[in-house]
């Protein structure tokens, strides 16, 4: 499990309006990767790219070249629905399926692959469920419904869905910005945990929380409103936080803008 | 016929926020609830009127309002059953419903989910001005068209499924329940399309995009996230089909060959339904004639609203176990 990911000279457009330009990184392994920067710099558009949710918005495209380890998920023939099932993905605010129960929710993507035994099913949706620090506290609920749940543990169940169908990758769009406190530490934990299993990408509008959970931190920033983002940094997170080498980070950091 | 479109966020339009009553609301309060109260004491006059008009009718029956295969209310001594009739309009709608459900939802998903955005707007389009076409017309094109054109089919069918007894007949004719049936399947598809697109239309774009990024096809998000999400509004739009086609007079009464026989075979020359019947025997029938049209009116009334119910049922059932 837990591939690298390397993107080369990428730019994403929605219609003719180019939104990100010309961005590399390697993304590694087993470790927590942070994007942060100022809103609408492009950071969720960029994070639609690595699993190809960027194209099902009507008129986007992508230019450029992301390496999934050897495999490149833009090569033509590539069917971007079996790369959403190697890199899975959390979204801002917490999408649990309103009409199915907890169990449902979890087991959504596993019918995907094809039939499984029931026993199968239980067992990769109790294994999820405690991947996901949520299992102690619906386990006795599996049958209500997932929207039953409050904010914080319905963003825990979308992480036990994503982690079910066990994707190589996690990518996390905000993952707490709808979250109280408690919650949000609740999902930084659980963050610091399945980085031992996947490779996550985290976008944050937090600084602290960027601090708290990530290992390498990208800052990604726009040259004016109506200029496409780019990608200013990436280091270790110890560093950018210390010691960033361009001043934009740091005036963004310490809070002089953004 | 009446069927409230729920959907599973907004529950009904009618549900009120608690919110403090201010001064202002309350001439408005009275108004609508003297309105409420207005139209109850119609229909309760309406309903004792035809009650009263089918009641002597009834006791001048000589047969058995239930069971009686015949209608001859003005002969001396009457008798007539509303079996056949009844029978008829629910088969024919039910097999209008079986058939354009599939296609109407069909329709839908191709507008909301599969046609680009230009086409997808003229098809919508199309669908709404087909649900605005006067039934007659539909009715004038099943019989100028539609009964010749289904003598070939019918056959095939009776030759090569004649085993099945829905397909089974004596004699294959134009003028058949099917023939009925399909007019009717085409007259409520567009109505059930039209609703079915706004209520996919409303499924939330995240739930989408949590399928989709979960390694979902197309077909399978849809299964995933659009079809159960508009269930219960697919099932009221199907029930306000369904009561259009049960309450359908012109259409149906041109094509059917308004014979009072009970039969499963749909191919053959019998059909009839209830509001077929009326429009056909009201203008000649004399008092206690008039008064078992009515009676049978008052039948298709009862029938409406346990379908009706029913369904209803069917959606708080279903969605209600979730809870
Ligand atoms: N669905 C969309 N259609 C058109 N433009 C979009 C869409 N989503 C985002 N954009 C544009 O792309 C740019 C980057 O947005 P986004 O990736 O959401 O930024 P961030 O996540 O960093 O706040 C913005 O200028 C935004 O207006
Ligand atoms: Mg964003």
């Amino acid at each position: 499990m837990a591939k690298q990911i390397q993107v080369s000279g990428l730019d994403a457009y929605y219609g003719s309006n180019k939104a990100i330009e010309d961005i590399s990184m390697t993304i590694e392994p087993r470790s927590v990767t942070a994007f942060i920067g100022p809103s609408g710099c492009g950071k969720s558009t960029f994070l639609r790219t690595l699993n190809r949710m960027h194209e099902v918005i009507p008129g986007a495209r992508v230019e450029g070249k992301v390496m999934l380890d050897a495999d490149d998920l833009y090569a033509p023939g590539v069917d971007p629905v079996s790369v959403r099932r190697t890199i899975g993905m959390v979204f801002q605010r917490p999408n649990p399926f309103p009409t199915m129960s907890i169990y449902e929710n979890v087991a959504a993507g596993l019918r995907l692959n094809g039939r499984i035994s029931k026993a199968r099913a239980d067992e990769i949706v109790e294994r999820s469920l405690k991947g996901a620090n949520l299992w102690n506290e619906v386990k006795d609920r599996l049958n209500k419904p997932g929207a039953g749940l409050s904010g914080g543990q319905q963003q825990r169940l979308c992480i036990a869905r994503a982690i079910a169908v066990q994707p190589q990758v996690l990518l996390m769009d905000e993952p707490c910005s709808a979250l109280d406190p408690i919650s949000t530490l609740a999902i930084e934990d659980l963050i610091a945990e399945l980085k031992d299993e996947f490779t996550i990408v985290i976008v944050t509008h937090n600084m602290q929380q960027a601090a708290r959970v990530s290992d390498r931190t990208a800052f990604f920033n726009l040259a004016a409103q109506g200029q496409p983002g780019k990608l200013v940094e990436m280091d270790e997170t110890t560093n950018m936080f210390t010691n960033p080498s361009e001043k934009a980070t740091e005036d963004y950091i310490t809070g002089r803008f953004g | 016929m009446t069927a409230t479109l729920k959907t599973r966020q907004g529950g009904p339009a009618t549900s009120r926020p608690a919110v403090r009553r201010s001064r202002a609301d309350k001439p408005f309060r009275h108004l609508t609830a003297a309105a409420g109260v207005v139209l109850l004491a119609i229909m309760a006059a309406i309903a004792v009127f035809l009650i009263a008009e089918a009641i002597p009718a009834l006791y001048a029956n000589e047969g058995s309002f239930l069971t009686e295969l015949i209608w001859t209310p003005n002969n001396s001594p009457p008798a007539f059953g509303i079996g056949a009739l009844a029978f008829g309009t629910l088969m024919s709608s039910f097999l209008a419903l079986i058939m354009a459900v599939p296609v109407a939802v069909g329709v839908a998903l191709f507008i909301t989910h599969y046609a680009p955005r230009k086409l997808a707007g003229a098809l919508g389009y199309i669908v709404d001005l087909l649900a605005a076409v006067p039934s007659v017309v539909y009715g004038l094109w099943g019989v100028i068209f539609l009964v010749p054109f289904m003598q070939g089919p019918s056959e095939f069918l009776n030759e090569y499924l004649g085993f099945i007894p829905l397909f089974s007949a004596d004699q294959v004719v134009g003028r058949s329940m099917l023939t009925a049936s399909i007019v009717l399947a085409i007259m409520i598809l567009p109505i059930i399309a039209a609703i079915s697109r706004e209520v996919f239309l409303q499924v939330p774009r995240m739930n989408e995009e949590a399928a989709l990024a979960l390694g979902a096809t197309r077909w399978e998000m849809i299964r995933m996230a659009v079809l159960p999400f508009g269930r219960p509004g697919v099932v009221s739009a199907s029930m306000l089909g369904l009561g259009r086609a049960m309450g359908e007079t012109i259409a149906v009464a041109l094509i059917f060959p308004a014979t009072f026989d009970i039969t499963f075979g749909v191919l053959g020359p019998s059909g009839n339904s209830i509001a077929a019947n009326i429009a056909l025997g009201f203008a000649e029938a004399g008092e206690v004639g008039r008064g078992a049209l009515i009676a049978s009116g008052l039948v298709l009334f009862i029938i409406t609203l346990l379908v009706n119910m029913a369904a209803r049922m069917i959606v708080v059932g279903r969605s209600g176990a979730r809870k």
